[in-house]
């Protein structure tokens, strides 16, 4: 197994556990290639990609920019807010005028749900999702899924709680299913308005109270409260919020065992985590973003393997 | 397919012992000099060669291993991407001479793209090129060993394989020669 099953990536739902697993492997690899005194290899110097971020974003798209340049591959960047979408073009007559410029692969950040595979189906180049709405972030739960494995050797068996805003997140939703898939047990912790109705489903399990989640776990991924996709209250106030919800150094140090603290950021400190609590040594938040950097570099380089050669 | 043993385990014992008095001869005491083995192959060749050379001399001998596969000029032209291997360089080599080890030599494409490799880590003062077996007019690019444990004359249909006592219970290199009639 050499190959991805997959032509693109737009959710981790189609990847299989081989798929995720390759992956991680091929990163292992990018990662020491990232650490080195040149940190760029020359093997996609004959593709071009297209970095489409119709949605706001500095970590992802930096990350993704990097991977690409690592790999030697040309970058373009379009931003929606500097661009003719704003004038009333399609995203298909959009991306079909940026392709003709011979662009092989599009790494695309889009607020609807489902954009990325819409566009997988009607495009003639490889398509990596950074984020569609509220559905599937699959980089992301990559990213998040390798650093466990390299702070705890595996990810299988683990526990793993997500808190926070679950029904806004396409974070969640993404690992989720990349956790499951790699046989660990997940759940979902947050305000009953913000965890979505019947995710029970998907096989997780859910809790309201934020001890009893953390004493359950090994693993706590902290997510940010995505205020700019919430068009009504569903809590009191974000202090309220931070009072239930938030993870601080008191909390986490009565925990009967040491677990580790992740966040795919950005960080609202004070709010879902307090700043001790972010810098401290359970907290791998920079690990992951380094680690982004090498599953981005091994994602683009599987898919790149199977653009075809003109 | 007929098989052909061109070193049996006594003259590959015999080989290995001479590269490693070749070395000594242009590099003395090791003391600017490092191996590196390229993925996956040529590191068997080096923890022999280290082995041998540590005897010999009394002391450590640094060695590393690099893998090729982000810099090999077939990305795309196969089948399925290969899977990379581990690349250990945990020392300095800017400045050092280093002696690149395969375990056989055929086109150089190879070569070519450790040595794009290599130079990501540094300016190295000096590059060898060691090989185990040498297929001799076979080559893609203008690229030839310093050190040459056995040079063969092969067909392209044929295949030389190095086998190791550690993996595969005999040192030997064997020459596989496909049947006429396939």
């Amino acid at each position: 197994m050499n190959n991805l099953s997959v032509e693109h990536l737009t959710g981790i739902k189609d990847l299989t556990r081989e798929d995720i697993e390759l992956i991680f492997k091929t990163a292992d690899s990018f990662k020491e290639v990232i650490n080195r005194p040149i940190k760029k290899v020359p093997s996609l110097r004959d593709i071009t990609i297209a970095n489409l971020f119709f949605e706001n974003s500095t970590r992802t798209r930096l990350s993704f920019e990097l991977a690409e340049k690592r790999l030697s591959a040309d970058v373009v960047n379009f931003s929606a807010a500097s661009s003719s979408v704003k004038k009333g073009e399609t995203l298909i007559d959009t991306v079909n005028n940026i392709l003709s410029m011979k662009v092989d692969m599009v790494v695309m950040r889009h607020p609807n749900p489902g954009a990325a595979k819409f566009l997988s189906e009607r495009i003639n180049a490889k398509v990596v999702n950074a984020g569609d709405g509220t559905h599937e972030h699959p980089t992301q739960a990559l990213l998040d899924a390798y650093s466990i494995r390299e702070r705890l050797g595996s990810v299988e068996g683990k526990k793993v709680v997500i808190v926070g805003d679950i029904l806004h997140s396409r974070v969640a939703l993404s690992n989720i299913y990349c956790l499951q898939k790699l046989g660990a047990e997940v759940m979902v912790c947050g305000p009953s308005t913000l965890i979505p109705k019947y995710i029970e489903e998907l096989g997780v399990k859910v809790e309201n109270n934020l001890i009893r989640a953390l004493e359950w776990c090994d693993v706590a991924n902290m997510l940010r409260i995505q205020l700019e996709r919430q068009d009504i209250k569903y809590f009191p106030s974000l202090r309220e919020y931070s009072m239930q919800f938030g993870l601080n150094k008191e909390i986490l140090d009565s925990l009967p065992k040491e677990i580790i603290v992740m966040h795919p950021g950005p960080i609202n400190r004070g709010v879902e985590i307090t700043s001790d609590v972010a810098d401290s040594k359970q907290s791998i938040i920079l690990q992951q973003v380094e680690n982004g950097v090498a599953v981005r570099m091994a994602v683009i380089y599987l898919l790149a393997a199977k653009i075809e050669r003109q | 397919m007929e098989k052909q043993v061109i070193l049996n385990s006594r003259h590959f014992e015999l080989t290995i012992k001479r590269l490693c008095h070749q070395l000594i001869e242009s590099h003395n005491d090791f003391s600017e000099s490092v191996l590196i083995g390229l993925q996956p192959r040529g590191v068997n060749v080096v923890s022999r060669l280290k082995k041998e050379l540590e005897q010999v001399l009394g002391h450590e001998v640094i060695c590393g291993n690099l893998d090729i596969t982000f810099y090999r000029d077939d990305f795309r032209r196969r089948e399925k991407p290969l899977i990379p291997s581990a690349t250990n360089i945990d020392f300095v080599i800017e400045g050092k001479k280093v002696i690149l080890v395969d375990d056989v030599l055929y086109t150089g494409r190879t070569i070519r793209s450790g040595l794009d490799a290599l130079l990501a880590f540094g300016r190295p003062q000096k590059v060898e090129l060691l090989t185990l077996i040498d297929r001799r007019f076979r080559r893609d690019l203008p690229i030839q060993a310093d050190y040459v444990g056995k040079s063969v004359d092969t067909l392209i249909s044929e295949r030389v394989l190095v086998e190791w006592n550690e993996i595969d219970g005999e040192d030997k290199v064997v020459l596989y020669t496909p049947d006429t009639n396939e």
